[in-house]
């Protein structure tokens, strides 16, 4: 007993240090203290994320590299300069090529202003699709504001830090858009799913709803600029039973190779949830 | 020394956590490395800070993580102690008791995760749950444990050396 009681007093001190820290910590105190501690960590992480894309793309260059030769062969009778230019133009998939996209997205968009981000983390549980970027507070970004690419939206800013900030996916569980169907102009809800695919509900039960159809943001609820592209419908199911048609949606954007995101910083996200009468109020 | 050990680990361990390893799911699921070493740890004889590195590691998990903070902190100290009791009942086969532990552990902070996400008022179906993280993750853990469980054991060996009797 008398070897233990030492070790218990130590514990009980390193729980009481542990939930003074932790209070602290959420009451804001520690906020220089946790942003020398995160910056070296948001760097080794970008290092880190760089070195893995690097090392990811390297393993699936030989695929590359046979469908270019099977190409080149075809091309070869055509145009034998049109095929070396294929070929230098294949093998420099790289981040300076999705950056040059990203600007022209940028050009052709001029109403919004645009920050760049390299995302250098995914969300530690399998349960959250929400990613880390190695932009924050510092450069301007704030929270709700949304994120895209130039092949459409992406999600919104869930959380920021001075350098780095957290990015809910619109694939995940809890997150939900209003869009709008371009063809019919019939307005839904897109929500997420544990299995990352995104689906359409709400959709009125007259409404015409075709495989192929574009879906894009309404601007409904102040959450997302209106007319950003976010998928294709997929399949629709339509059970006579049911109050609404429901359909799902291919997302324009391939949220497992995501590097390079743009955030729309001069759109300002509006709170309604104090419009929305709680079950209780009269 | 022990403790820093511990801190410069689970950052590292956070960092391939966030960047390799949850972009390698199979189905929906990912290996849980944080978890394993913290399990490995607490499994091994003669370590005494298994508390603290299990706090270091629900930090770093919960920093990494839009889970709420306790979430991580809480499965994590219950694994730790699940490990702890184990150790004692399965003391004979070590190998045992880390696949053990990891089956029991790995179910403890997937459903913990998965009650903090509806809790939060996200509707997530449970059959799909099972099926696409639950399982797939459970998988991927077992296949890891072993690994994982050498490594601490010389870790072990190397910040507590056994004393020689004469």
């Amino acid at each position: 007993m008398k070897t233990n009681s030492p070790r218990s007093m130590q514990l009980f001190v390193f729980i009481l240090l542990a939930l003074g820290i932790t209070g602290l910590a959420l009451g804001g105190y520690l906020t220089p203290l946790s942003r020398v501690f995160l910056n070296p960590l948001v760097s080794a992480q970008s290092w880190l994320a760089k070195r893995y894309q690097a090392v990811q793309s390297l393993i699936t260059q030989p695929e590359d590299i046979t469908s270019l030769r099977q190409r080149n062969s075809e091309l070869e009778a055509e145009n034998s300069s049109l095929q070396v230019q294929i070929v230098a133009l294949q093998n420099q998939v790289t981040e300076s090529e999705l950056l040059a996209t990203l600007v022209d997205y940028e050009r052709k968009h001029v109403e919004n202003q645009y920050t760049a981000a390299s995302v250098i983390a995914r969300d530690t549980s399998p349960f959250m699709h929400y990613v880390i970027i190695d932009r924050g507070s510092d450069d301007g970004l704030r929270k709700g504001m949304p994120v895209i690419t130039q092949q459409g939206l992406v999600g919104s800013i869930a959380a920021v830090t001075a350098g780095a900030a957290r990015v809910q996916l619109i694939n995940d569980p809890g997150s939900s858009v209003n869009v709008i169907l371009q063809k019919s102009g019939e307005e839904a809800v897109l929500n997420g799913q544990i299995t990352g695919e995104i689906t359409l509900d709400m959709i009125s039960q007259n409404a015409s709803v075709q495989p192929g159809d574009l879906v894009m943001t309404s601007g409904l609820g102040g959450k997302y600029p209106a007319n950003l592209l976010v998928g294709q419908v997929l399949t629709v199911r339509n059970e006579a039973s049911a109050l609404f048609q429901t359909a799902s949606v291919q997302p324009a954007v391939d949220f497992s190779q995501l590097d390079i995101v743009l955030i729309i910083t001069n759109f300002q996200p509006v709170d309604i949830s104090p419009l929305i009468p709680s079950p209780g109020t009269p | 020394m022990r403790n820093l050990v511990g801190l410069i680990l689970f950052g590292i361990l956070a960092i391939i956590q966030s960047t390799i390893v949850s972009r390698m799911p199979l189905l929906n699921g990912t290996a849980d490395l944080i978890l394993l070493f913290i399990i490995a740890w607490a499994l091994q004889d003669r370590v005494d800070t298994v508390w603290q590195w299990c706090l270091i590691g629900g930090v770093f998990a919960s920093l990494y993580s839009a889970l709420p903070l306790g979430v991580y902190l809480g499965a994590y100290f219950i694994c730790a102690g699940i490990a702890r009791l184990l150790k004692r009942r399965i003391w004979k086969a070590p190998f045992l008791a880390m696949l053990a532990t990891t089956f029991i552990c790995t179910l403890v902070v997937l459903l913990i995760s998965l009650a903090a996400r509806l809790l939060t008022g996200v509707n997530i179906p449970i059959i799909s749950s099972l099926n696409l993280i639950i399982l797939p993750s459970l998988l991927l853990n077992l296949i890891l444990a072993f690994p994982i469980f050498s490594i601490m054991h010389d870790m072990a060996g190397w910040l507590y050396p056994e004393e020689l009797k004469v």
